[in-house]
């Protein structure tokens, strides 16, 4: 799918902005500043505006991301359940990004733990650093 | 035989594919239900009404020859016939996605009441059932709709908050992946009683399943409540949108920044039309008070505080779910009775209740009722009704400081206290976790806490001076003696 594909699917829907960058970022990984430069012209956006909205969300990268990434909560819930176990696992490695996220709504049943739209939950360190190796 | 076994998020994070991939392995039918809301019991299996669970793969052949020990029948569970599932009713027990069994259990009633008795009489059943907005904020559900029905516009919204971020809740999410319809027939009646024929949900992104589930919903329902049309949009890991105006300037393709109030949202609400902005609880309620009308539902409550209120047992606890109940209970009685207590054995310290903006409450204040005027009064809140138990390994000067770092991670940037507030107030308690002019730095963030809470523009910085406090005043020890006792030690 090109950028043009994307950007005439959302040609008729109101407040398109979020839904095209969520596109461009699945298609593309990340949203580049030359796709910016587009969106903002197809838009009737300044660069600036749009380049305040990608940068304003934290699941808009401006750069991709070579590693796989795994998003960790780390919110009260999953602390209360001993979340903070498992950040030696992830600092003792770097071959995956393990982010922060905060709360996957899972909270009776952490810590827990998304990859891609996949989660995971009840995780200790041995679980944890299973998960890791097989992202 | 047929084994009916959830597909909402708990159940597959725990590992609920695999045990249905192995009974269809060894030949029998698999139904993919909503959740009961008995998380410790997920993946739980409900085989003729009899429930097993935790369940893994291994333990199918055993399930299927009948040797397994079961949890009984799940409907007489204590946890379930604690309960008054209003809004919940069909959790457990229904398909997600067939509008059969949708149907089948009293779907559409509401709907078809609305369109019956008109736009007029859907808001004063609204107002006598006396439902409060249960994103948090607790405004009357039917005052906002009259507001709304009464403005003149060519272009009206119904937006359906379910932007639950706050750690320890999960309602939103059981509502959209376990009864979408539900939340359909919420808005839909939304539609037709202030005039609006378009509605957004606003779902977070860390909620896939919710998000295909309420889309496949939408599609198969959209015949059932046209002219009014929902469209679904994603956010994109800003907590702050939430907040019911930077959730509509996200909508409409903007930074989530929050707006100043007035114009309120019914007034001026999304591309400046009139707009109802209710969280999915909210909308998810009403189909019940239209069949059953406005008084049924106000029997049920205390004080202004009418209905049930879906609460989430999380974190540190041993039977963590959803369970719904009438206003009035006690923390105690929801914490210790129906929670069983921590899962890790230990005694509990504390409870945070209402997300990270809550107040931390000590057992001590256990025998505090669920009420939102009473929780007003003990300097708590009872927000989207989550309550995250910690046992007593807990730091709360970490917790504290937590509550400073998550507000200046997620702070939109536009006001003053907040954007600035919480990273000075981080700073400070290092500089007491650090044994740093303890007692000055303590009054500092008290002073801090006065003007976030007064000056701020929205319930971001408004309100994470309640953990922040509540952890000093509760917990004072922690501020005071542990950070010398842990430098000694």
């Amino acid at each position: 799918m090109t950028l043009t594909d994307i950007l005439a699917d959302h040609a008729n829907q109101d407040g398109p902005l979020l839904p095209i960058l969520h596109d461009v970022q699945k298609a593309f990984g990340h949203v580049s500043e030359d796709a910016m430069r587009q969106i903002a012209h197809a838009l009737n956006l300044t660069r600036a505006e749009v380049y305040g909205v990608v940068s304003f969300y934290h699941d808009f990268r401006q750069t991709p991301e070579a590693r796989p990434v795994v998003k960790l909560c780390r919110a009260e819930a999953c602390q209360a359940r001993g979340v903070d176990a498992l950040r030696p696992v992830a600092d003792g490695q770097s071959r995956v990004k393990v982010e922060a996220v905060y709360c996957l709504g899972l909270c009776s049943v952490g810590p827990a733990a998304m990859i891609g739209n996949t989660v995971h939950a009840r995780l200790n360190a041995a679980s944890f650093a299973a998960l890791l190796g097989a992202a | 035989m047929k084994a009916r076994i959830s597909d909402d998020a708990v159940a597959i994070s725990c590992g609920a594919d695999a045990v249905a991939a192995a009974f269809e392995q060894a030949g029998v039918a698999v139904e993919r239900v909503s959740s009961w809301g008995m998380h410790w019991l997920e993946p739980l299996v409900d085989i003729d009404g009899v429930g097993y669970g935790p369940v893994t793969a291994d333990q199918v052949p055993a399930i299927i020859d009948g040797g397994a020990p079961s949890i009984g029948i799940i409907r007489d569970h204590p946890f379930i016939t604690g309960q008054t599932r209003l809004t919940f009713a069909r959790a457990g027990q229904t398909r997600p996605i067939s509008l059969d069994d949708y149907y089948a259990t009293g779907g559409w009633l509401g709907l078809a009441k609305a369109r019956e008795i008109g736009p007029e009489a859907t808001i004063a059943a609204l107002l006598a059932s006396g439902l409060r907005g249960r994103g948090g904020a607790g405004f009357p559900a039917g005052i906002k709709w009259k507001t709304v029905a009464a403005m003149t516009s060519d272009q009206k919204y119904v937006v359906c908050n379910a932007d639950e971020g706050d750690s320890g809740t999960f309602a939103d999410r059981m509502v959209m992946e376990g009864d979408p319809f539900l939340l359909i027939e919420g808005m839909a009646i939304a539609g037709m009683a202030v005039g609006a024929d378009k509605g957004f949900v606003y779902i977070r992104s860390e909620y896939p399943h919710a998000i295909a589930k309420m889309r496949a919903a939408i599609a198969a329902a959209a015949h059932l409540i046209a002219p009014f049309d929902i469209e679904v949009r994603v956010g994109a890991g800003a907590y702050v949108c939430g907040e019911e105006t930077s959730l509509l300037n996200s909508l409409e393709g903007k930074r989530g920044e929050v707006r100043a109030k007035p114009p309120l949202p019914a007034i001026e609400g999304l591309f400046g039309k009139p707009t109802v902005v209710n969280n999915v609880l909210t909308l998810a309620a009403v189909p019940w008070i239209l069949t059953h009308g406005g008084e049924a539902y106000a029997a049920f409550g205390t004080g202004r505080s009418r209905g049930t209120m879906p609460v989430q047992l999380a974190g540190n606890v041993k039977h963590g779910g959803l369970f719904e109940v009438a206003f009035g209970i006690t923390l105690g009685e929801l914490v210790n009775d129906i929670g069983g207590g921590t899962a890790s054995g230990r005694s509990v310290r504390c409870v945070q209740v209402g997300g990270p903006l809550g107040a931390y409450i000590p057992v001590s204040q256990f025998d505090l009722p669920f009420d939102y005027e009473a929780f007003a009064e003990a300097d708590a809140l009872i927000g989207h009704a989550g309550i995250t138990v910690f046992d007593d390994t807990v730091d709360m000067a970490k917790m504290a400081r937590f509550a400073m770092e998550f507000c200046a991670i997620e702070s939109c940037g536009k006001c003053t206290p907040c954007r600035l507030g919480s990273t000075r107030g981080v700073e400070t308690l290092d500089q007491i976790i650090a044994g740093k002019n303890v007692e000055a730095n303590l009054a500092l963030i008290a002073d801090l806490s006065e003007t976030m809470k007064f000056g701020s523009l929205c319930a971001l910085g408004g309100f994470t001076p309640y953990p922040v406090m509540s952890a000093i005043t509760h917990f004072r020890d922690d501020f005071v003696v542990r950070p010398i006792l842990e430098r000694t030690a």
